[in-house]
């Protein structure tokens, strides 16, 4: 994964509440299969009339072009699990949204594809809504964990500690699993076989259930 | 030991270790997979050559893309038949069991695993899925997860997580004939909002509980994410083991007795603590209907078009304005005057043979009404054989319904079951996002006797004012 330290950049703002995923990455994109390239298709309905030409989207305005943040309003990234939606923000070239508050499963996706959520809300958040809309740069630093606003003010802001370390080193969580975890998992799973046979499915149950045969198929 | 809610057990029996920073390895059990969601984690899965840690914790299934019609010819060359390709190459791959879209255990991932049995109280399920809460009503801490998390299953078995808070929603009293456990759902969400359980696994509970079916109960778990919630649960009970007992993969014999004997060890202690308590009156409830762009702008039938000129904070504010812009709605009008051009019935809300029943006891010797197309789309080939068998088929063909094969369908739009710009839908599904029944359509979601009622009626309807009180629809 790709590491997050710190950005300067021109922050694009989403003065709205509930912003959906299917708003973010509309469903009928889903059917595609990769990560990359999604970009071209995030907040396509905001981004776009029917007939194809250009809204005026804090996205498309000449101001924000480039814009490595977002500045959102309450329960940012809600609805579906979709990771596309994280995929299509980091592939515009999204780096870090800040928002009061975010869809739970959103919030988790954007650690895994070096993108930085940050909660901001109150008064504070008002600040950060003005400052994008002046079209001025902030500058977002993970290590001091800082936000400063473009005339200057700056404060701090909460991550959790692992999540943090996690985008400094762009760290791949599955190999740490890999690497450090294995054998309490196989412990964990022998200890389960004994006090709870029937979670695990090893015996070949699942097999005799759906054999690659024509029994069950019209 | 200090008394622990339902989450807190099976947490505590999924826990692997625990870091220094106090976050989880959690044990995952069972592990549902689709087209979406799939594709992108098993490419990163092989792009580090890592294999499964154990083939036999996944079930796959095509449920989102599939078409509802002429199954039984191959899928058209496109986008569809090249998702559903790859998963199928990927279970062969990497020895997953995968049910074909032409197997009679074909349907929606939240309809199959009970059905099969791959769901189970106690257990940890997750699902590259949102409405992967549906599998709490169970018992089970069952979440949905991103792509990423999902090759981290694939590899590991294992999540590293943060335990949540827990909230107790106590439900009391005795639901009105007409009114079903979607107005529960709908009801809650429109009074505590969308975000109203975010960080916490909610447990639904009260005397309310122990009256509902198995069907009932994952209707209300599965929207549990509607309201912010990841995990939405209900301790299992005879309720539970009566439904469970004789499934293809429920456990069987002795191991059916302990299983049964630890299960019923499972439900919250008396005198456990949860982070937040939330009570409602069930028997206060109305039939709902959502008149906005997310779940939460909900309520009762008899009412009208909210003004957003009487909202007092700007942000929801210009939240409402854009929502009756989108849904093309003015201020005052009466939810019953509202003219509908579709009719979705389905969904892994609501597409279970329960919800079947109920919107077919309103449409029986009825028609839908001229100018209104509607579609019933059971959640998995197995409702729509048993519907079958009642009947059921016959009385929604007669009604002028078409009759579909399993599958998400008009829920998400990802097929050919789409609302043309525009279009106003009665919805049995779970979210009236923007664009989410197809671009620019216009959802209003309600339970199935709500919606068959709509469709005789060809408005917004209450379901109460075409089958009489004598609770015949409930
Ligand atoms: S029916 Fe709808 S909500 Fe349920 S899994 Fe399918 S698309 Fe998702």
């Amino acid at each position: 994964m790709e590491k997050f330290t710190r950005i300067t950049s021109v922050a694009a703002p989403l003065p709205e509440a509930d912003i959906d995923t299917d708003i973010i990455f509309p469903a009928r994109f889903l059917l595609l299969l990769d990560k990359a390239g999604l970009g071209k298709h995030l907040f396509f309905e905001r981004r776009y009339r029917p007939d194809g030409t250009r809204t005026d989207f804090a996205l498309n305005q000449p101001a924000f072009e480039g814009a490595k943040i977002l500045v959102a309003d309450a329960n940012f990234g809600s609805g579906s699990s979709r990771e596309q939606a994280v995929w299509a923000l980091a592939d515009f070239g999204i780096k870090c949204v800040i928002a009061p508050s975010f869809g739970e499963i959103f919030y988790n996706n954007c650690f895994k594809n070096g993108v930085l959520p940050i909660v901001v809300s109150g008064a504070r958040h008002d600040e950060v809504m003005a400052a994008a809309r002046s079209g001025g740069e902030l500058t977002i630093d993970l290590e001091a964990e800082t936000i400063r606003l473009p005339n200057g003010p700056e404060f701090g802001f909460e991550i959790d500690p692992y999540r943090r370390r996690a985008l400094l080193l762009g760290l791949d969580e599955i190999g740490s699993i890999l690497a450090d975890d294995a054998d309490d998992i196989a412990r964990f799973e022998a200890r389960q076989r004994v006090e709870s046979p029937w979670l695990q499915l090893d015996d070949g149950r699942l097999d005799r259930l759906f054999p690659q045969d024509e029994e069950h198929t019209r | 030991m200090a008394a622990r809610t339902l989450y807190e057990k099976v947490w505590d029996e999924h826990l692997v270790k625990t870091y220094d920073d106090g976050s989880s390895l959690l044990y995952i059990d069972r592990h549902l997979v689709q087209e979406v969601s799939s594709p992108q984690a098993f490419a990163g899965l092989d792009a580090e050559d890592r294999k499964l840690r154990r083939p036999a914790a996944h079930v796959a299934v095509a449920d989102h893309a599939v078409p509802t019609r002429m199954r039984h010819l191959p899928l058209p060359e496109g986008l569809a038949r090249a998702q559903v390709s790859r998963l199928e190459a990927n279970c062969e791959k990497h020895r997953i069991n995968y049910i074909g879209m032409r197997d009679d255990r074909h349907g929606i991932v939240h309809v199959i695993g009970p059905e099969l049995g791959f769901t189970l109280p106690g257990a940890t399920l997750v699902c590259g899925d949102s409405h992967t809460s549906t599998h709490g009503a169970f018992g089970a801490i069952a979440f949905g997860i991103g792509a990423s998390e999902c090759e981290c299953v694939f590899a590991t078995q294992a999540l590293r997580q943060r335990r949540q808070k827990t909230m107790r929603v106590a439900l009391s009293g005795t639901l009105r004939p007409g009114v079903a456990v979607k107005d529960i759902i709908l009801g809650l969400i429109a009074r505590i909002g969308t975000n109203g359980a975010v960080g916490h696994a909610v447990e639904y509970a009260g005397p309310g509980i122990a009256t509902l079916s198995m069907e009932a109960r994952m209707t209300l778990c599965n929207m549990s994410i509607e309201a912010g919630a990841r995990v939405g649960m209900v301790a299992p009970d005879d309720v539970t083991f009566a439904y469970l007992k004789g499934r293809p993969l429920a456990p069987a014999g002795a191991d059916w007795d302990r299983a049964v004997a630890h299960w019923k060890t499972l439900p919250t202690d008396g005198g456990a603590v949860f982070d937040r308590e939330v009570e409602l009156d069930i028997g206060a409830l109305s039939p709902q209907v959502s008149w906005g762009t997310n779940p939460g702008e909900t309520a009762a039938i008899d009412g009208q078009v909210p003004d957003p000129a009487l909202e007092a904070d700007p942000v929801k504010r210009a939240k409402m304005e854009r929502s009756l812009r989108y849904m093309g709605l003015a201020p005052g009008v009466a939810f019953k005057d509202i003219a509908i051009d579709r009719v979705f019935i389905g969904s892994c809300t609501n597409g279970r043979i329960e919800d079947l029943r109920s919107a077919a006891a309103v449409v029986a010797g009825r028609q839908i009404a001229a100018g209104v197309e509607g579609i019933v789309v059971p959640g998995s080939a197995t409702v729509r054989l048993t519907a079958e068998a009642e009947g059921l088929d016959r009385i929604f063909r007669a009604a002028g319904f078409e009759w579909r094969e399993s599958g998400c369908s008009m829920c998400v739009a990802m097929n050919d079951d789409r609302l043309s710009p525009g279009q106003r839908c009665a919805s049995t599904s779970n979210r009236n996002f923007e664009g989410r029944q197809g671009q620019g359509g216009r959802t209003h979601l309600m339970s199935p006797a709500m919606a068959a009622a709509a469709a005789v009626t060809g408005r917004l309807t209450d379901v109460r004012d075409i089958v009489g009180n004598n609770g015949a629809a409930a």
